[in-house]
């Protein structure tokens, strides 16, 4: 049942061993790259007095901030000879941010996505279809390399086109899949419509949630509806992707790996770190990391550590689900948009007025996003065949840079809250 | 001779006409005509009224989003072969209707044709010509209800 199982069962005293020697190794990595290089001379940091994980707190934080402005190569740690791929994440304000990977990293990253499936009870005899973007997104090649390495037979059918999944489903048998809730939902619909019963009329019976945050309740929809298991999975691509925390056999959080990373909880305000049990934003540093290790990543995103001991065995924390975010990034079909993205395109657009609001909502089993534009006043010539015009402008101006198609209403001058002050941009009317 | 329409941008929802014309109400304006174009969730309001200028400005001072365009009101006969024959001489000539709305000014005997064209100076010209009498925004002010006959 255990992919590692002496990493797996490790007991707390020697886990703390490992990460204070790789600790040790990822800081005088990370002291070739520019960033850290600057950053240490400024703080004139002594990575050999990092000793303790309490001395963790002396340690720089990064944001994704610093990434932005480091782009391409500022956190790059070793010759670029020696990276072999690059992921970049799916939502961000202006540039992506851009993670390069050595050889090393690649197959330490993979081994995690193995560990993580064969946890839940994936073998060389399954089938796993995933049905996650392939290309910058870590999920498709991510979990493509993991399923490999565990030996299952991978049909890489990537995102969309649900009749030809559910034919594949039939075709080939296909067991596991990686899936985001909300088109497992949507998935569902379509097995209905075509008559075809995914409990009955398919050898499916396990699921990897991932790229959405979702409910326990959404969970057991997805389970019931499939009947299958579906396990959460949580990662960024920041941390490599997926493979970062999975949930075990048990469904009760999601077990983070600690031989790969250093977790820290902190108050998102005070930034200092919380105890076991309380909520806070998640911190991790990578300690497997070559090309570009990370330290004291700020993800954004709120959880907690589940205190105690897990029954399956595993020493690893768990992390409970995601409760949401310190900073107004939204999540929306698995891609993630900032509201400052739909902001800037929104006024490069010569008729657009000062002031809009976003609007999410679930329709039956799809999430839609609704922009509410105001028009400026003086654009407005008394003809609607200009307003359309400009509408549509909108909504394929939005759709190049969010990759969601939005709903565009125009709306008249002043008629939405004033952008100025604290504004509440985004309204989220989705539930689980 | 030209006239003018006020267009105003509304969303489609209950209570933007209704505020439109409370405005004109309350500055005694009178509306001769209007039609309404929609599109999903918003609409552009068309009216023809006795003194636009005043109207603009009240409507705009509400904070309504306005827009004065050229419109040419054409007075045809009120019976059949009327309207089309000022469609025709508009076709024999290239020139587009954007869009268009009447009213009647006397029954059984005149009526105002209100066109919005893409090319007006010519299309003003080629009616003049041809017989039509179009009204300035002055005389269609002048249009007295129960006073028809000065047409």
């Amino acid at each position: 049942m255990y992919w590692e199982k002496e990493i797996e069962t490790i007991d707390s005293i020697d886990l703390s061993k490992l990460q204070m020697a790789r600790l040790g190794k990822t800081l005088k990595r990370a002291g070739k790259s520019p960033h850290y290089a600057k950053c240490f001379a400024e703080m004139d940091l002594d990575a050999d007095g990092i000793r303790t994980p309490a001395d963790m707190e002396r340690l720089p934080l990064t944001t994704k901030e610093d990434l932005r402005e480091n782009w391409p190569y500022g956190f790059l740690a070793c010759s670029r000879d020696e990276l072999i791929r690059m992921h970049s994440s799916s939502g961000t304000t202006g540039r992506a941010t851009v993670i390069f990977h050595t050889a090393g990293d690649i197959a330490a990253w993979t081994n995690l996505l193995a560990r993580c499936m064969y946890m839940v009870g994936m073998r060389r005899s399954d089938v796993f279809q995933n049905m996650m973007t392939y290309g910058l997104f870590t999920g498709g090649l991510g979990f493509h390399y993991g399923a490999e390495k565990i030996g299952a037979l991978v049909i890489p059918a990537g995102a969309g086109n649900s009749k030809r999944q559910i034919q594949l489903i039939r075709d080939f048998e296909t067991t596991a899949i990686h899936i985001i809730p909300s088109y497992a939902l949507h998935l569902s619909s379509v097995f209905a419509e075509i008559g075809v019963d995914p409990r009955r009329d398919t050898r499916l019976r396990m699921a990897f949630l991932g790229a959405e945050p979702h409910s326990e309740k959404m969970r057991r929809k997805i389970e019931d509806l499939f009947g299958f298991k579906a396990f959460n999975s949580y990662g960024l691509s920041e941390m490599n992707g997926p493979g970062m925390a999975f949930e075990c056999p048990e469904q009760n959080g999601m077990h983070i790996w600690e031989d790969n990373y250093i977790v820290e909880i902190i108050d998102p305000v005070t930034l200092k770190p919380v105890p076991d049990g309380e909520e806070g934003e998640l911190v991790t540093t990578t300690l497997l990391r070559e090309g570009m290790p990370i330290l004291r990543y700020r993800t954004k995103d709120l959880t907690r550590i589940i205190p105690g001991p897990c029954p399956c065995g595993r020493t690893h924390r768990r992390i409970e689900r995601i409760k949401g975010r310190t900073d107004d990034m939204m999540i929306l079909k698995g891609v993630n948009i900032f509201p400052i993205q739909i902001e800037k395109k929104l006024m490069e657009i010569p008729g657009v007025g000062t002031n809009f609001v976003i609007i999410l909502d679930r329709e039956g089993y799809n999430d839609s996003l609704t922009v509410k534009v105001e028009v400026q006043r003086a654009f407005f010539g008394g003809d609607l065949k200009q307003l359309e015009t400009l509408r549509r402008r909108i909504v394929e101006e939005l759709k190049s840079d969010i990759l969601i198609t939005p709903r565009v209403d125009l709306v008249e001058p002043d008629s939405l809250p004033k952008s100025e002050g604290k504004a509440k941009r985004v309204i989220d009317n989705r539930k689980n | 001779m030209i006239s003018y329409q006020i267009s105003i941008f509304a969303e489609n929802k209950p209570g933007r006409l209704a505020a439109v014309t409370r405005v004109l109400a309350k500055e005694k304006i009178n509306i001769r005509a209007t039609t309404i174009s929609t599109s999903d969730t918003f609409g552009v309001i068309n009216l023809i009224v006795d003194d636009p200028a005043r109207a603009g400005e009240a409507l705009t001072n509400a904070g309504m989003t306005v827009s004065l365009s050229r419109v040419l009101a054409v007075v045809i006969p009120d019976q059949p072969g009327g309207l089309d024959r000022l469609t025709q001489l508009l076709l024999a000539e290239n020139v587009n209707i954007n869009n268009a709305y009447g009213f009647v000014l006397e029954g059984h005997r005149k009526a105002v044709f209100v066109v919005s064209v893409d090319q007006i100076e010519k299309a003003e010209a080629l009616l003049e010509k041809n017989g039509f009498q179009t009204l300035d925004s002055e005389a269609l002010s002048a249009i007295e209800p129960f006073h028809y006959m000065k047409y």
